[in-house]
């Protein structure tokens, strides 16, 4: 009788064995990957605003604080998206014809709100408040990353649950002084977890348990 | 020789028809696979089991569009049809795997020509058992996160606690090991099928699949030690698989269920019902094929004593479960006890009583025994009351809840019989397929039991 392989089948048997094993290895750390990228969880993604605004020229160039705009961050779940008439302080005195703030001009004569865009919009089965994590020193770039290097407002954290857990199982490696909250670029002087844990204690922030706790965040 | 051998071969050493050779046993388990003339019963089989699996497709689809509403389940009855099935389907399989495992180490050789159907039985058995809990999860593709730990993106475990959890490791690692089991000891089959095949197709396929054994000293002794580890691994599943399973129920605390006999109880009812299920398979296989010389009136009277010997078991167990309803003066356990009796369900209970206590009775007699048409009506009795005991367990102390406001009443809906029988459909047109393209006796292990194989024994020890 015939050979019904040739030789070389010995060496694609073995072959395909470890080549199976790898493609499946290779399969799940794919998935793995794929659910955490920026595909996935929009980070990074360009959002088309009604006006070309810019985090950049304002507060990288221009030195407003946070709360300039945002003006309910410090006491509200929300922090505020800044109505027309906070753009017409300024804008009602400079940058008079400038094509681009149109719609700003257009919207305080009409009563009419501008319609921004969201950008960082959590599920709605999670419960988020700003005030309670400005107040206990949660740096808005911690979550938000350098805003004042944005042309255009992105997402960067994934905003993925082990996300929020990550800070939620160890706030100490965030923390920074209530005074630095609007800081952009803060560097820590001295030890991260060493200041983390005296804030801590100092802002009465809750224990590991009590912050992971499903109703915590699912209410 | 064979002249010789057919004295030298005492009946209790005798457990295939005397007067075969490794030829004629290779011969006409292979034939049934490489013949050309597919016989008419087959196809009979195989158009009902696939009519019926499209009775599974589908009821699943439309429970994917609708939900899982359409299953007769409502408060107070949360738990229906579908944990039923589930454990109905995943003990019918506990045989298959007593039979290759177990008995292998206990070197019982009569396990040797109904091993092979049992173990495929064993297979389909747990895939028709996965649909009822991957099914009644209403969105299955979400079930990887609520179930399986993995570094999911909530960075989240499941609950280790939950029985639920372990019942989906004890019924993967169940069918990983079974599967491997079965294919391991196929593949000296498959090669004997590659060399016969005439086909050139057939030769390729069942070659890729045999991996290349070669039947040399080396194949047989490391395929030996790869069947021993894995019996091995295979006997603490025969005894953990079920007892996780009754864990479910165990424990809660509804009265019926929260119960220290559970375990043994359920293990000794999934071996009962497996081994009439392999006796359902093998009375019409060995008919229809002619297989009769192989599997022979003494394995029915084996496999006939021990469904006798789990049913027993399992009969004690219903006796114990109303003494401890009786002797633990719980008026909830005993209120459970006489609603069972007297109750909604009392119709089914006396019906599972008679199935599965009364009637395999008739297994102490010899001439039942070794009649194929009445062992076989028995096992059809033990078919469907193992089945009720499940309906019994399940919703008969739901529907009575603590509190007498919340009693209600439950019936499985159409959609509920749908799966159910289209599940069977999976099982039927798996298993057609299995005897059409696999060799359903285990040639290789048939053949140490023929004639001339306790000849050559005789011969080597003279």
């Amino acid at each position: 009788m015939s050979q019904i392989f040739p030789k070389s089948a010995n060496a694609w048997a073995r072959f395909s064995l470890f080549g199976l094993l790898l493609l499946i290895a290779l399969g799940g750390w794919s998935i793995l990957l794929l659910q955490r990228s920026d595909f996935v969880t929009a980070a990074r993604a360009h959002v088309q605003q009604p006006i070309q605004f810019s985090h950049l020229h304002h507060v990288g160039g221009e030195g407003f604080d946070c709360r300039y705009c945002h003006t309910s961050v410090e006491e509200s779940a929300f922090a505020n998206v800044p109505s027309t008439k906070i753009c017409m302080n300024c804008h009602s005195q400079i940058w008079l014809e400038s094509p681009y703030l149109e719609p700003v001009r257009e919207s305080f004569k009409t009563g009419q709100s501008l319609e921004w865009i969201r950008v960082h919009d959590l599920p709605d089965f999670v419960y988020f408040n700003h005030s309670i994590h400005v107040n206990k020193g949660v740096g808005c770039e911690t979550c938000h990353g350098r805003v004042d290097q944005m042309p255009a407002m992105q997402q960067v954290a994934s905003l993925q649950m082990e996300w929020c857990l990550d800070c939620h199982r160890n706030p100490e490696q965030y923390l920074r002084p209530r005074a630095q909250v609007t800081a952009m670029g803060y560097v820590p002087e001295g030890d991260q977890l060493e200041i983390g844990r005296r804030l801590k204690q100092e802002y009465k922030v809750l224990d590991a348990q009590t912050l992971t706790s499903c109703s915590t965040c699912h209410r | 020789m064979l002249e010789k051998a057919k004295h030298a071969d005492p009946p209790e050493t005798r457990f295939i028809a005397p007067g075969h050779t490794f030829g004629s046993v290779t011969e006409k388990i292979s034939s049934a696979v490489l013949t050309k003339r597919t016989p008419v019963s087959w196809f009979i089989g195989f158009a009902v089991g696939f009519a019926l699996l499209q009775a599974l497709a589908l009821g699943v689809t439309w429970i994917l569009v609708r939900g899982v509403g359409l299953w007769g389940l409502n408060q107070p009855v949360g738990w229906g049809f579908a944990i039923i099935n589930f454990v109905w389907w995943i003990g019918i399989g506990h045989a298959g795997t007593l039979i290759s495992a177990i008995l292998l180490l206990l070197n019982q050789k009569w396990r040797m020509s109904i091993s092979r159907a049992a173990e495929a039985m064993t297979i389909f058995a747990v895939m028709c058992a996965a649909m009822f809990p991957l099914f009644h999860t209403g969105r299955p593709w979400l079930a990887a996160y609520w179930l399986l730990p993995y570094p999911n993106t909530m960075s989240l475990w499941p609950n280790f606690r939950s029985p639920l959890v372990w019942d989906v490791f004890a019924v993967s690692t169940y069918f990983t090991v079974s599967l491997v089991f079965w294919y391991t000891g196929l593949i000296p089959d498959l090669a004997s099928l590659r060399d016969r095949a005439k086909h050139r197709l057939l030769q390729i396929a069942y070659g890729v699949l045999s991996l290349g054994w070669r039947g040399s000293a080396r194949d047989w002794q490391r395929y030996e030690l790869a069947s021993l580890l894995l019996a091995g691994l295979s006997t603490p599943l025969v005894l953990s698989v079920h007892t996780v399973v009754s864990f479910d129920f165990a424990t809660s605390l509804i009265p019926g269920w929260h119960a220290t006999i559970f375990p043994p109880y359920f293990v000794a009812g999934a071996i009962y019902a497996g081994f009439a299920m392999v006796l359902t398979l093998m009375i019409p296989l060995r008919r229809i094929y002619g297989f009769e010389d192989f599997v022979t009136m003494r394995h029915l009277e084996n496999m006939a004593k021990v469904m006798l010997a789990t049913g027993l078991i399992v009969f004690y167990g219903y006796q114990m479960e109303a003494f401890f309803a009786w002797y633990s003066a719980n008026p909830y356990e005993w209120f459970m006890m006489k609603n069972r009796w007297t109750g909604p369900y009392a119709y089914l209970y006396w019906t599972l009583i008679f199935c599965n206590g009364v009637a395999p009775q008739a297994l102490w007699f010899k001439k039942i025994r070794t009649t194929p048409l009445l062992l076989f009506g028995i096992c059809m009795f033990v078919n469907v009351g193992m089945w009720i005991e499940r309906f019994i367990i399940v919703p008969t102390s739901l529907s009575r809840d603590f509190m007498p406001s919340s009693w209600g009443i439950y019936h499985g809906t159409r959609w509920d019989w749908m799966v159910f029988v289209g599940t069977m459909g999976l099982f039927l047109t798996c298993f057609y397929l299995f005897i059409r393209v696999l060799p359903m006796l285990s040639i290789f292990e048939v053949r140490t039991l023929s004639t001339s194989a306790v000849a050559k024994e005789e011969s080597g020890h003279a």
